[in-house]
């Protein structure tokens, strides 16, 4: 056990100089190191490290640190080892074999690194509590103020308060810090997975009443008329045609993005500095702005008429640019060291990329494409201006207007007509489960692939 | 040959060492065999070429790369130029009256997007204002308090939301969240109405509140193109954080700090690129973003900060609004604001790269 322990201490002092940015927290922390020092050394070694051990665990310092349940404990200072070693310490001055044993297992088993004492706990759930009453009597009872968001944004303030002061008592301020940051950091994710929800959840809700009608998947909107019953017409053209523009368009931006980036990491031409400041520079290009830009070349220059071809184009022209920086950050980042690797092995850069790169890679481009594919298949404004709204099926993207679920979804709930933009709900929750579906796949297919190697 | 088969025979590491000692310079040739030799002399004296004769599938692989490269740079690249070139007739005839003039009127030939502009930049500032806490705290939240367990759940979940179309965002912010809004806007008026930013020309304190004085307005739609431009920042800010090198978490945790410690001192200036980069690819899609802004917004020309009340117009809804009617004088007109939007976003795109590029974003640690 000795010898681990010293191993590791010197492993982690000879990458000390290696470190520029880090910086001690405060003289507890400092505190916080001698004790587990002391307490991994009497693990080792014995009874001279009695005399240490018991030396800290009399400064109240110590029981401040184990409260602070902080992180950065990359050991077990648990109290009840302390006080057991202090007690052995006392009691016999060489450990029984057995002792050993137990004691040097407990060292063995991987540490807890995320231990909470009660103080923790009770402070914690004592502050939410406490803040909640709080606000409830002040915000309801005695101060002229309704509403829920009010009441939680308040709520919210007086439990950081609360917590801060409640844990002020017998701890430094920067785990004062600490806890606020972790309690925000957690409110802020918790406020974006909750918009989420609601989002999903809002969507399908109102869509329930078109969803239940199996017309609505088999049908399209041809002699329908808006103020038609739900059990009348569907949306089976603005699927159909989603599914072919987003087809086409991702069959022309895939190759073409990754490709583009694979060419601005792993060959760096000349132009490969220019070719990167231009896709990063067209990533700006608002959806709206690729989608006029198609409409004044093909449609109005050219005269092709507001077909699927002129919709998956447009696009196209909107999600190149995504993929391909998207792709790029993700080859950028990627460490030099297993790309120089695989080259001084004397693999060539094709084998390098294929075998190395790629694969090293390929969730963080999967996720570029799902980016990619998801703004595709939802953003409207391309859509609205290239591909014309039809209402009868059509297959065909060279001819003949082609409607899309967002269009669809758009012009629905434009119209006013109540049981059309429940109709746009619907269509909206059927979008939804589409793009969930094509995520899915895509997570799928990348994660199993990492796996199958 | 002789020095190559010494190598060969003897041992390689003091072979290497000798030969790399003691034949450093110009006297190399004159010790090996000159005629049979000048390639091995060449290898020694010169830096070795590390791009020798390529394969042939390396080859065929650099040309097909090369041409996409230059495909993808060629397309571009003419889209940017094409909508440069559509601007030239609008500019020349409305000259800089056309930055200047609010209202948007092709029927009298007043033509300006002053106003639309100030109205874009206002609904993408609400965005930003929203979307980057959250974002940056989502990407925190993910990269170092999530359990392993749902790490990867939610990290699946930011792609969601990413994924979620803009239309759905839109809908959310116009069905469910623009009556909520309208009482947060409220509020703020009654209470912060003093600055002129807060300011909504209604009176605050009457008895039953203008309450559609408060719909429709860049606020709202602020508030969905948050949550649209959202899940793209935090998913670039967490692949960052998450990225900083493990060495130097650990050994600011070695070293006594606190969870948030490590996180200011190490997460943080690592991802600071990351950081910026999201946030201004977040603000690049909040100024263009149209489909929600055009669902939400009711079109208004005036230049006005007052991003509570009713009534804004951007850019992008002004060209999804008016692109059917429009003459190939009003296209044009069009392309120009598209184009200056383009200008604009790319602008703060540069800026960002600079910043980034200054920034430890990206460096390899290992």
């Amino acid at each position: 056990m000795t010898a681990t322990i010293d191993r590791d201490e010197r492993e982690s002092s000879s990458r000390e100089d290696t470190l520029t940015d880090v910086r001690i927290s405060g003289d507890q922390d400092l505190a916080a190191a001698d004790a587990t020092l002391a307490a991994l050394d009497f693990d080792g070694a014995g009874v001279e490290s009695i005399d240490v051990t018991s030396e800290v665990t009399q400064p109240r310092t110590v029981g401040v640190v184990v409260d602070s349940g902080a992180p950065p404990q990359q050991f077990s200072v648990d109290p009840t080892v302390v006080a057991a070693a202090d007690a052995a310490g006392t009691a016999t001055p060489s450990p029984t074999p057995a002792a050993r044993v137990s004691r040097s297992h407990r060292a063995d088993s991987p540490r807890a690194i995320r231990a909470r004492t009660q103080d923790d706990m009770m402070s914690l759930w004592g502050s939410f509590a406490g803040s909640f009453a709080l606000v409830w009597v002040l915000y309801t009872q005695v101060l002229p103020f309704t509403g829920r968001v009010g009441f939680v944004i308040c709520w919210f303030f007086v439990f950081l308060a609360m917590y801060a002061g409640v844990t002020a008592v017998g701890n430094p301020p920067q785990v004062i810090v600490d806890r606020l940051v972790a309690a925000t950091v957690r409110v802020g994710a918790l406020m974006v997975f909750g918009a989420l929800a609601t989002a999903v959840l809002f969507t399908f809700q109102q869509g329930m009443p078109a969803l239940l009608n199996i017309n609505f998947f088999t049908q399209d909107m041809a002699g329908v008329r808006p103020t038609d019953p739900l059990d009348q017409g569907g949306i089976l053209h603005a699927v159909l045609g989603s599914v072919i523009e987003i087809g086409i368009a991702v069959a022309i931006t895939l190759p073409l993005g990754i490709g583009c980036a694979i060419y601005m990491n792993e060959i760096r031409g000349k132009l490969s500095r220019i070719v990167r400041t231009v896709v990063e520079a067209m990533t700006a290009l608002p959806s709206i702005v690729a989608g006029l830009f198609i409409y004044t070349v093909l449609i109005v220059a050219l005269g092709i008429s507001r077909t699927g071809i002129a919709a998956a184009a447009a696009i196209a022209v909107m999600m190149l640019p995504i993929i391909a920086r998207s792709a790029d950050v993700v080859l950028r980042v990627m460490p030099g060291g297993l790309r120089e690797a695989s080259l001084a092995l004397g693999a060539s850069k094709w084998q390098t990329v294929r075998q190395v790169v790629i694969p090293t890679v390929r969730s963080g481009l999967a996720t570029a494409l799902i980016l990619g594919i998801a703004r595709g298949v939802g953003e409207t404004s391309p859509v609205l201006l290239t591909s014309g709204a039809s209402t009868f099926l059509n297959a065909d993207p060279l001819n003949e207007p082609m409607n899309s679920l967002p269009l669809f979804v758009f012009s629905a709930v434009r119209s006013g007509e109540p049981l059309f933009i429940q109709r746009g709900f619907g269509a909206a929750s059927v979008l939804l489960i589409l793009v969930l579906i094509l995520f899915m796949v895509t997570r799928f297919l990348a994660r199993q692939k990492v796996g199958g190697r | 040959m002789a020095a190559s088969a010494d190598l060969e025979v003897g041992a390689p590491v003091s072979g290497g060492v000798l030969v790399d000692v003691e034949i450093p310079g110009p006297g190399a040739s004159a010790i090996v065999d000159p005629g049979s030799n000048l390639d091995g002399a060449a290898e020694f004296d010169a830096p070795r070429s590390i791009d020798p004769a390529l394969p042939l599938v390396d080859r065929a692989f650099h040309g097909v790369a090369r041409t996409i490269g230059l495909l993808v740079l060629v397309v571009m690249g003419s889209i940017g130029l094409f909508l440069g070139y559509q601007s030239l007739p609008t500019l020349q005839r409305y000259g800089l009256g056309f930055f200047t003039e609010s209202q948007w009127q092709p029927e009298n030939d007043v033509l300006g997007i002053s106003g639309v502009l100030v109205g874009t930049f206002t609904i993408a500032i609400v965005a930003l204002v929203i979307a980057f806490p959250l974002a940056i705290t989502t990407a925190i939240y993910i990269s170092e308090y999530a359990t392993p367990k749902i790490k990867s759940l939610l990290v699946s979940m930011v792609d969601l939301m990413a994924a979620v179309p803009s239309i759905i965002w839109g809908l959310w912010g116009f069905a469910l969240m623009q009556p909520k809004a309208a009482h947060v806007g409220h509020w703020l008026h009654t209470h912060l109405g003093f600055i002129p930013f807060f300011q909504v020309d209604t009176d605050p304190s009457a008895a039953p509140w203008a309450e559609t004085k408060y719909y429709a307005s860049a606020f709202v739609a602020g508030i969905a193109v948050a949550m649209m431009v959202l899940p793209m920042a935090a998913a670039v800010m967490r692949q960052v954080f998450a990225q900083a090198p493990i060495g130097e978490r650990e050994a600011a945790l070695a070293l006594g700090s606190t969870k948030w410690g490590m996180i200011r001192t190490v997460v943080l200036p690592f991802g600071k690129g990351g950081i910026i980069g999201g946030t201004m690819l977040s603000m690049g899609r909040a100024l263009g973003e149209t489909i929600a802004v055009v669902l939400i917004i009711s079109p208004a020309f005036d230049i006005k900060f007052r991003p509570l009340e009713i009534g804004t117009e951007s850019v992008s809804a002004l060209i999804a609004g008016r692109f059917g009617e429009a003459t190939s004088a009003q296209l044009s007109a069009l392309l120009t604001a598209g184009f200056v939007l383009f200008i604009i976003t790319l602008v703060i795109n540069t800026l960002a790269a600079m910043i980034v590029a200054r920034s430890r974003s990206g460096a390899s640690t290992d």
